[in-house]
């Protein structure tokens, strides 16, 4: 296994966190967060909307600042780590991505769904025109078999991604699901592979474990879990884990800690324990990001928002349909009303 | 009653749904089919169907210019470039289904045809720009959108490989078909491709905001424009009754396809040859009319 010098971590509570503060950090957070975790040695800091480059609007939630602003700060605060971005085709465009890179982002990753890695060629060719790392993220990596995700990657690797996540966008990987999908990808690929993960099945840190084993070399995490759904694999507790077992990342543990106590901690209103809607996210395999809007049009049509959940699951809804859950609390409020 | 002939470039998907649509014209005689792969399905369809089918490109038309007065382009943004300054020397009125928008975004729902005969190129705009601008524009009318957004969320089969190599040509041209043609002061659109099986009709959500809200006045705007569109696109309508909040109207659509030669679920494509056959028939009319008027003086 790894030693830890060839791993990569990308700290996604920038942008993944996001979704968690309705898309309303302030340039003061942003500041402290990419100043904190610089001084501790991250690798890389993703800073976007929650739904990647141009994700402000009514589907999503507008954001407070300016994401172009975030970046900026973000860059400017940064000596050693690296800004990254998200793009998700058909939410952002080149348009984004050229202003992302003129503010000095160095890294993209380029969203799709599991099964549309088609949509991304014209975006991981530009990112590369431009100089910047470019990596595929399929999505929903759960909703998918190993063979399905082999050969999305692979049309990602032929566009020129340097590395290829494997996303589980809701929570919903199994450890064993992570093994055969990873070691598929693995066989398949010749560039790096990656995996993110969300905590909704408190597997986060255990799936990315055996990511690593099975060589994954891109990792994310969220500091504090701040991240959509239950968050992500909890940075700093990942670290420390990692280190347990005698991967050692060059990254300072016990800054990183501080940062999550005194930093990261304070900007969290709520709280990222799993409650029963980020479980039900994992356990009906939904998009983790649709937590927060599930919850606001549950209480708006007077229905629990896990059946709202748990029908957008059946409906094989994707990542990006929030308007999907208006609609479908709308369709079941008139349901209950029959009923009655 | 006299008809004004017609001819197809492009005997791809597009082009072979827009040829079984404009079969039931009364307006348009569809005389001609031009691709450029004789073995493609939508040539020998067309071949089976009687019309004339050229396999060699424009080429074919240009030796045969008689054959059509409105020519419909399905083909692609680069060749439709190409296409449209052979057809303005030949004097031909053209209806762009490509993204090339060389001619004025047009929706039939939407444009005012008394300015119609000064044009002689018109562009289609996209799929989700036909969907959902013109209840943008109705909303406009009635409440004056400073902003608005929709989503078009299609079904994974019902995306070609040309949306996708391409799909920020989607975004950027229906957010200006949205400003331009809608109405709003600002404009942003989003596209999602959902893989679902059985496919998904294609969805629309529109988000208006307004400057003056009044839900009786928005509502009916937003009701007498389905029926409008609904008068080409028998398939549209709403999913829910609009949802009022505050200053923002939120509307859902669906549209199920008239199954011609797509499947029912890609009403992407039905709206975009539906559009395209009322925008032809519209020009007809008015083709027709200019042509009586000069008999009558003479």
């Amino acid at each position: 296994m790894s030693d830890g010098k060839d791993l990569q971590l990308t700290e996604v509570s920038l942008r993944d966190g996001s979704h968690v503060v309705a898309h309303a950090f302030t340039e003061k957070q942003v500041r402290d967060v990419a100043k904190s975790v610089d001084n501790a040695g991250m690798h890389y800091l993703e800073v976007s909307h929650g739904d990647g480059l141009g994700g402000s609007t009514l589907q999503y939630g507008r954001s407070l600042v300016d994401e172009m602003k975030l970046i900026e700060a973000a860059v400017d605060e940064c000596k050693h780590t690296k800004v990254s971005v998200l793009l998700i085709p058909g939410i952002g465009t080149i348009n984004e991505l050229e202003q992302a890179h003129n503010l000095g982002a160095q890294l993209v990753r380029v969203a799709t769904h599991a099964t549309e890695a088609d949509v991304s060629a014209q975006h991981i060719k530009k990112a590369r025109e431009l100089g910047m790392e470019a990596i595929g993220f399929l999505m929903m990596a759960h909703s998918v078999s190993s063979e399905k995700l082999v050969e999305q990657a692979k049309l990602m690797e032929s566009y020129g991604a340097q590395a290829v996540y494997v996303t589980d966008s809701a929570g919903a990987l199994l450890p064993h699901e992570v093994r055969e999908k990873i070691r598929a990808m693995r066989e398949h690929l010749d560039v790096e592979i990656g995996f993110h993960a969300h905590n909704n099945l408190s597997l986060a840190i255990a799936n990315t474990l055996v990511a690593i084993e099975e060589g994954a070399t891109r990792i994310d995490g969220s500091i504090r879990c701040l991240g959509a759904g239950a968050g992500n694999a909890q940075t700093e507790v990942l670290l420390a884990v990692l280190e347990r077992m005698g991967i050692d990342l060059g990254i300072d543990l016990y800054k990183m800690m501080d940062v999550a106590e005194n930093v990261v901690g304070p900007i969290i209103q709520g709280s990222q324990e799993i409650r029963k809607g980020s479980l039900v996210l994992g356990y009906a395999g939904v998009y983790s990001s649709f937590l927060l809007h599930a919850e606001r049009a549950g209480k708006k049509f007077g229905v629990d928002p896990r059946d709202i959940l748990i029908e957008l699951g059946k409906m094989k809804v994707v990542g990006g349909q929030e308007d999907m859950i208006v609609d479908v609390a709308a369709d079941l409020s008139k349901k209950a009303k029959e009923r009655v | 009653m006299e008809k004004v002939k017609a001819a197809i470039i492009g005997s791809g998907n597009i082009g072979t749904d827009l040829m079984y649509k404009l079969e039931q014209s009364d307006v348009i005689d569809l005389t001609t089919m031009i691709g450029i792969d004789a073995d493609s399905d939508g040539l020998i369809r067309a071949e089976k169907n009687g019309y004339r089918v050229f396999s060699n490109g424009i080429q074919g038309f240009i030796d045969n210019p008689g054959l059509a007065d409105i020519v419909f382009d399905a083909t692609s943004a680069i060749a439709h470039v190409e296409h449209a300054k052979i057809l303005k020397d030949l004097g031909k009125m053209v209806v762009d289904l490509t993204p090339a928008a060389v001619g004025p975004f047009f929706s039939p729902a939407v444009s005012n045809k008394e300015d119609n005969s000064k044009l002689d190129n018109v562009n289609m705009i996209t799929c989700g720009g036909q969907a959902t601008i013109p209840i943008v524009n109705a909303v406009n009318q009635v409440a004056n959108v400073k902003y608005g957004e929709i989503v078009a969320t299609i079904s994974s089969l019902s995306a070609g490989p040309g949306t996708r190599a391409n799909i920020d040509e989607f975004t950027i041209t229906t957010r200006r078909g949205i400003e331009k043609v809608g109405g709003a002061d600002t404009g942003k659109a989003l596209i999602i491709l959902n893989p679902a099986d059985p496919p998904i009709l294609m969805r629309n959500t529109v988000y208006c905001e307004v400057e003056h809200m009044d839900e009786e006045k928005v509502n009916t705007a937003i009701k007498s424009m389905v029926d409008k569109v609904k008068e080409y696109v028998p398939g549209y309508h709403l999913r829910q009754d609009p949802i009022f909040d505050e200053n923002t109207i939120t509307i859902f659509l669906e549209i199920e396809g008239a199954g011609d030669y797509f499947p029912p679920y890609a009403g992407n494509l039905d709206i975009m040859t539906a559009a395209a056959k009322r925008v032809g028939e519209d020009f007809g009319r008015l083709m027709l009319d200019e042509k009586a008027a000069v008999q009558i003086e003479s």
